[in-house]
């Protein structure tokens, strides 16, 4: 008997499936570039506004996730890297996906314009559209720059930051935006380069699949040359410092070193290496934005000691 | 045949069922810190309180 109704129960799903719809490595992202936003702009925030806009904006961004992994469930179960994600795995039903990212998309916009301002929550909620209907559901299988306009709806969080703590957009929030949505592709290209046949067998369009590798080696290079003057134009912003610009002038050497090096590269060199720079320089990308809104975190520790200003 | 036998699905609810208590738990603690926040920033309040109250006229010109 009992084995019987085990059966039925085996895909229930537990709190943590539920979690893992609002996609908590992303979410972590978010969480952290809202936070330097937020952190580095010139107006102090109430220690408990900032808590609350920091969770509503990660609420926000994990609803556009649960909401991505609706619409995306057929794509998701047949690449590798997705097919154990809840909805693929039938653990969450897609109904259950679309009503949770539809409720915690109203409830974190609505909360963050309370907590702060029309502004803030405004762009939060254009975030949301931008990442499920002009991302997921309309570019993502239309054309191979999906990757380079999607990259907008994870550019926006320190923007949302900025606004929390002014009330306004200006050029230190605007290039903060550039920064990661320049940063963007060269990352995804390079995690595209090795984890080939995943995104051949879903028939998305990336850029690997539509104009073949050497094209893609070649984007890699001319992306990276365009972040360069954005990263190091941070730097001589009212939210720019020392520490800013040291890091930037090298992390910036170090990824335009290796996005040469992938351009470099033809196909039989990296088989034969087990695809050893992509992978290296895919790594070395995540340092690079980490490290750079850390860089303007510490410059802003510095600043309200009255130390490292321009 | 114990009739209370624990199943490993019924631990699974629990936790789903805790774990949704406690982020509305946590919802209403956060709103309420909020609320706090809010006021106290606001400075003192007063009202009419059907005695008249000369600091809350506009002082003359």
């Amino acid at each position: 008997m009992t084995d019987i109704h085990a059966t039925a129960f085996e895909k229930e799903a537990g709190f943590g499936d539920y979690f893992a719809l609002l996609k908590p490595r992303v979410m972590s992202l978010v969480v952290f570039t809202a936070l330097v936003g937020l952190l580095v702009a010139p107006v102090p925030v109430h220690p408990v506004v900032t808590l609350s806009s920091i969770l509503f904006i990660a609420v926000g961004a994990g609803a556009s996730g649960a909401l991505n992994m609706w619409w995306d469930a057929d794509i998701d179960a047949v690449m590798k890297r997705t097919a154990k994600r809840p909805v693929p795995s039938g653990k969450v039903t897609a109904d259950e996906a679309l009503a949770i990212g539809v409720a915690l998309s109203g409830l974190s916009v609505v909360m963050l314009a309370l907590a702060t301002n029309f502004l803030a929550a405004g762009l939060l909620a254009f975030t949301i559209f931008f990442y499920v209907v002009i991302y997921s559901m309309w570019l993502k299988r239309w054309t191979p720059q999906n990757i380079v306009i999607g990259g907008a709806a994870g550019a926006f969080p320190p923007m949302i930051g900025w606004a929390v703590a002014t009330g306004g957009i200006s050029v230190e929030s605007v290039l903060m935006f550039a920064l990661i949505f320049m940063w963007t592709p060269p990352h995804f290209w390079a995690l595209a380069l090795f984890m080939r046949a995943d995104y051949d067998t879903a028939g998305v369009p990336m850029l690997t699949v539509t104009h073949g590798r050497r094209v893609t080696r070649n984007h890699v290079l001319v992306y990276t040359a365009f972040l360069v003057p954005v990263a190091l134009g941070l730097a001589f912003t009212s939210i720019g410092g020392p520490v800013y610009l040291a890091v930037a002038l090298v992390m910036n050497a170090l990824f335009l070193k290796g996005a040469r090096d992938i351009w470099r590269r033809d196909e039989t060199q990296a088989e034969a290496d087990g695809y050893r720079t992509e992978k290296r320089v895919f790594r070395l990308s995540l340092y690079y934005l980490f490290l750079h809104f850390g860089a303007l975190l510490a410059d802003a520790a510095l600043r309200s000691f009255g130390l490292g200003a321009w | 045949m114990a009739l209370k036998a624990e199943h490993e699905i019924h631990k699974r609810r629990f936790s789903r069922n805790l774990g949704v208590g406690l982020v509305l738990a946590g919802f209403v603690a956060l709103v309420f810190g909020l609320s706090v926040v809010k006021i106290t920033n606001i400075g003192p309040i007063q009202g009419f309180d059907h005695v008249v109250r000369p600091e809350l006229t506009e002082p003359a010109e």
